[in-house]
């Protein structure tokens, strides 16, 4: 694939300049729609305007490049990685850019959204489009002044410079360049030429992060602000029926006691069917909340303990076992919808000499951001003030207008950095929350939760079981049958398309769904973030059935894929096969030392293409993950040292979820609520992780997601190697009878 | 509400508060140092991580009436330019993703360090274990720790 090296969108309608009135230019532009025709740049940088573009670039006369960028930043590095892009294109000294969070006007928002790997992707084209364009113009005004053709003109971070030697920073042409009509067409330059793309850059704010500045929702304060800790009822199914709060009243710090709920209840009645954000409000109750204002956080939470709370029953008080015999019953029962249906699985079945079946189990699963939910809400009669972190802006900004009956004009939403997403933040009912309760008391609040209360009100990863059966005949894998059950909602549409889908001739996906009253929603790399690992393992078992190599069994299969090319797949066999070997050549596949065990597991999601093999010991009878090799195929790497950050932290972020973490709920009530009787991963449990990228001058896809699930099947077949046990059931160690550590 | 009296960044502040504050609520919420962070409030994730006489302790642990007298350092005072060897370390290997938790990463490496001048990695391993990243960092936390110990030596 050879990449383009022209522009190709409609240039006039992704992108327009002018000039700014304090001097310089700005540039409009946007990442993923074409804007209106009449869409016009402010001169003045106060009045940006994210209706028309959703980012701007600011090239000042001093030559500082400044650039907007509206996206939210969770630790997955966009706020560094998508302005290197057009840093590349535009031509300046990565020193010489400034990356600001803008603020924004949500009434005007496009896509603001972090989530589904996808920022650097879709925003690729248009950035360097927009970094070439303003680089073209700076250049052809430079030429001007010069009287000299374009083409004699070069530039160097910044400097531009003509064949008689004379030089101009962009800063002293900067004010023509802004008058000049944009290009119709630009030149992008070849991936060989680029000098920022693929040299790893500090993520941008690591100053503020290493000396404790305000950066994060939970550090955001206003004069005169109230905390607020809001109760809610302990179990899934409960509703609040009375409650004594004369204790908490007494209180030195607390305020006031207030009830929240009748914006709620007002939402659900009246705007939830035209709720075009489809989960969004997913926890939004009847229920009233209590909420205890106070004038400081200690003083909120304390004033919460001290409330007596009656709660009653509204629907089913639901427990893990239950969720299991659900879910069991689903998988073998026949009330499936067919996403996916090759062939015939049924005759595959009938005619092979064996069938292999096998059932995968995952709990539940909290986020547990570092940084709990929180949000600071302002509600007055003119305005409705929104801070915090969260990864859908827009949806807060209406959600809320309608929720309070204001106009949508009034309602603003600022993002800060955020102490962690995992698809937690994509979820709203920490906003919602905040705003009633400033609404009621008409005064700026900050929501703030415990871990207890963040934990406890959840929008969990659900528990999903799959079913997956495969027929051999003839040394050959005929027939794969993938049946999966789920809590409240199922795979994605995309997910049936991906291996291996195309490499087995009868194939058919299935899938059923049980609805709980326990919020559920989209956890990082959400359904293959076990179903790689279910596969995975399934495919180790189908290697051994067919005495054949594990590696040399994906080979053929993408083999096959390659020479009858299905147009509906996914992934790319090519680039499949790709990893595969880049890993077998990294992780000494097949070679390792006397004690050591490996497992394999290769996997496409999210546009990127993973293998990863890993090495295990074990010590004391228990399993111990020594190291991860891990080949990525992302195409062109855009920041190394953020990329290696994020194939990290996938990797072992995946290991932590499939060997330690478990949540389950007796009675409709949370069994952990804090990380005493909660496990995530801790650095004496982590594997050495070593990463290698497949050199590639493809687009760029994502790293948020995709290197977390495969690597659960790579260390339960790692473990099957050394223990003769094949984990099915997540977390790996509640059954190797290992002894338990969570706590410090 | 009684008052104490706190030093904190060799500064003295004087603070009403309930004698049974956590030392990280009033150094959030009453003084504005918010590089001191809340993760867990009963001092298993090592977020709010600082330096009492010198020895990393979790402040949401701390209550307020038992830290008058006691020299405490938080993030924002480690060193004057944020240049500690291990704040630069963290830098050359970019260290952070979201970032939240590695105030209190900071701190517990650079007590560690100072007392244990040169860590075999099962001594960084070990002293580390008590901070969670929910990022799963650990591979450059565990780089930076070590950069850092050279740095110092």
């Amino acid at each position: 694939m050879t990449p383009s090296n022209k522009a190709s969108l409609s240039r006039r309608s992704f992108l327009k300049t002018s000039a700014l009135a304090s001097g310089g230019m700005l540039i409009g532009f946007n990442l993923f729609n074409a804007c209106k025709p009449e869409a016009k740049v402010p001169l003045d940088i106060s009045k940006l305007n994210f209706n028309d573009f959703n980012a701007f670039i600011k090239i000042s006369d001093e030559g500082i490049v400044t650039i907007f960028s509206p996206n939210p930043e969770i630790g997955q590095g966009v706020k560094t990685s998508m302005p290197m892009i057009i840093a590349e294109e535009l031509d300046v000294a990565w020193k010489d850019v400034h990356v600001e969070q803008a603020a924004l006007d949500t009434k005007n928002f496009k896509r603001q959204l972090a989530g589904g790997s996808q920022s650097v992707r879709l925003g690729w084209k248009a950035l360097r489009q927009t970094g070439a364009t303003a680089k073209q113009m700076l250049v052809s005004a430079a030429a001007a002044r010069w009287g000299v053709d374009v083409s004699e003109c070069s530039v160097k971070e910044g400097i531009i410079s003509n064949s008689k030697g004379e030089t101009l920073g962009y800063g002293d042409v900067v004010n023509e360049a802004a008058t000049l009509e944009v290009p119709e067409d630009v030149n992008l330059k070849e991936p060989k030429d680029f000098k920022i793309i693929g040299k790893g850059k500090r993520n941008v704010d690591i100053d503020k992060i290493i000396t404790g500045k305000p950066l994060f929702g939970l550090d955001y304060k206003e004069e005169g602000m109230l905390y607020a800790s809001v109760l809610r009822p302990p179990a899934f199914g409960q509703i609040l029926e009375s409650f004594d709060a004369s204790q908490a009243k007494a209180m030195q710090g607390v305020v006031d006691v207030i009830t929240i709920g009748e914006k709620a209840r007002h939402y659900l009645e009246n705007h939830l069917e035209e709720d075009k954000y489809n989960g969004w409000t997913a926890q939004m109750s009847p229920s009233n909340k209590v909420v205890v204002l106070a004038k400081s956080t200690w003083d909120a939470i304390k004033g919460k303990k001290a409330i007596k709370a009656v709660w009653k029953q509204d629907s089913e008080l639901e427990s893990t076992e239950m969720h299991d015999k659900v879910l069991l019953d689903l998988l073998n029962g026949n009330k499936f919808e067919t996403k996916r249906k090759d062939g015939n699985i049924k005759s595959a079945f009938a005619k092979a000499d064996k069938v292999i079946e096998r059932i995968y189990e995952s709990p539940f699963l909290p986020h547990n951001t570092m940084e709990p939910m929180n949000f600071f809400a302002s509600v007055t009669p003119d305005k409705v003030r929104l801070i915090g972190p969260v990864q859908t802006p827009e949806p807060a900004a209406n959600v809320v207008s309608k929720m309070l009956g204001r106009d949508i004009d009034q309602v603003s939403v600022e993002m800060t950095r955020m102490g962690g997403g995992f698809g937690r933040r994509l979820y709203g009912d920490f906003v919602y929350e905040a705003a009633e309760i400033s609404n009621s008391i008409q005064k700026p609040v900050k929501m703030v939760s415990t871990r207890e209360d963040d934990m406890t009100m959840g929008v969990y990863r659900p528990a999903i079981k799959y079913k997956i059966a495969a027929s051999i005949k003839d040394g050959e894998i005929t027939g794969y049958h993938l049946k999966e059950a789920a809590v409240n909602v199922n795979m994605y549409g995309l997910i049936p398309h991906f291996f291996p889908a195309g490499a087995i001739k009868n194939y058919q996906v299935d899938t059923a769904n049980y609805k709980s009253n326990i919020t559920t929603g989209a956890w990082r790399a959400p359904y293959t973030n076990f179903l790689a690992s279910a596969e995975q393992s399934f495919f180790d078992e189908l290697a051994e059935e067919l005495g054949v190599d594990r590696v040399q069994l994906h080979m053929d299969l993408l083999e096959q894929v390659k020479n009858n090319p299905e147009p509906n797949i996914k992934y790319s066999p090519e680039r499949l096969q790709g990893v595969l070997k880049l890993v077998v050549d990294k992780s000494n596949w097949g070679k390792a030392a006397s004690g050591v065990y490996q497992g394999l597991s290769v996997y496409y999601c999210h546009n990127t293409h993973v293998a990863e093999v890993a090495d295990i010991i074990i010590e004391n009878g228990t399993p111990v993950v020594q190291k991860v090799t891990c080949a990525v195929d992302c195409g062109i790497l855009v920041n190394p040292l953020g990329a290696l950050n994020q194939v990290k932290g996938g990797v072992i972020d995946g290991i932590g979820h499939a060997m330690y973490s478990d949540f389950g709920f007796n009675k409709g009530v949370p069994q952990s609520n804090n990380f005493n009787t909660y496990q995530l991963i801790r650095m004496a449990q982590t594997p050495k992780v070593d990463v290698h990228f497949v050199e590639s001058d493809i687009d760029p896809t994502g790293l948020g997601e995709p290197t977390l699930p495969p690597v659960g099947g790579a260390v339960a077949n790692a473990i099957y190697k050394a223990t003769g046990k094949r984990l099915t059931k997540q977390p790996f160690m509640d059954n190797l009878n290992a002894k338990k550590s969570i706590a410090v | 509400m009684p008052t104490f009296t706190l030093k904190i960044n060799n500064e003295k502040h004087t603070v009403e508060a309930d004698a049974d504050t956590p030392l990280l609520w009033v150094l959030r919420d009453k003084i504005n140092l918010v590089g001191t962070k809340f993760g867990c409030g009963i001092g298993q994730c090592g977020a709010c991580t600082i330096h009492v006489d010198g020895s990393a302790m979790r402040s949401c642990l701390l209550q307020v009436s038992q830290a008058e007298e006691m020299d405490i350092t938080t993030i924002e005072g480690l060193s004057e330019k944020g240049d500690h060897p291990v704040q630069q370390a963290w830098k050359d290997i970019d260290v952070p993703q979201c970032g939240y938790c590695q105030a209190g990463q900071i701190m517990t490496a650079s007590a560690f360090l100072n007392e244990t001048p040169n860590p075999s990695r099962e001594d960084i391993r070990h002293a580390m274990n008590g901070n969670i990243c929910r990022c799963a960092s650990y591979n450059s936390i565990e780089e930076a720790v070590k950069v850092a110990a050279e740095k110092l030596s």
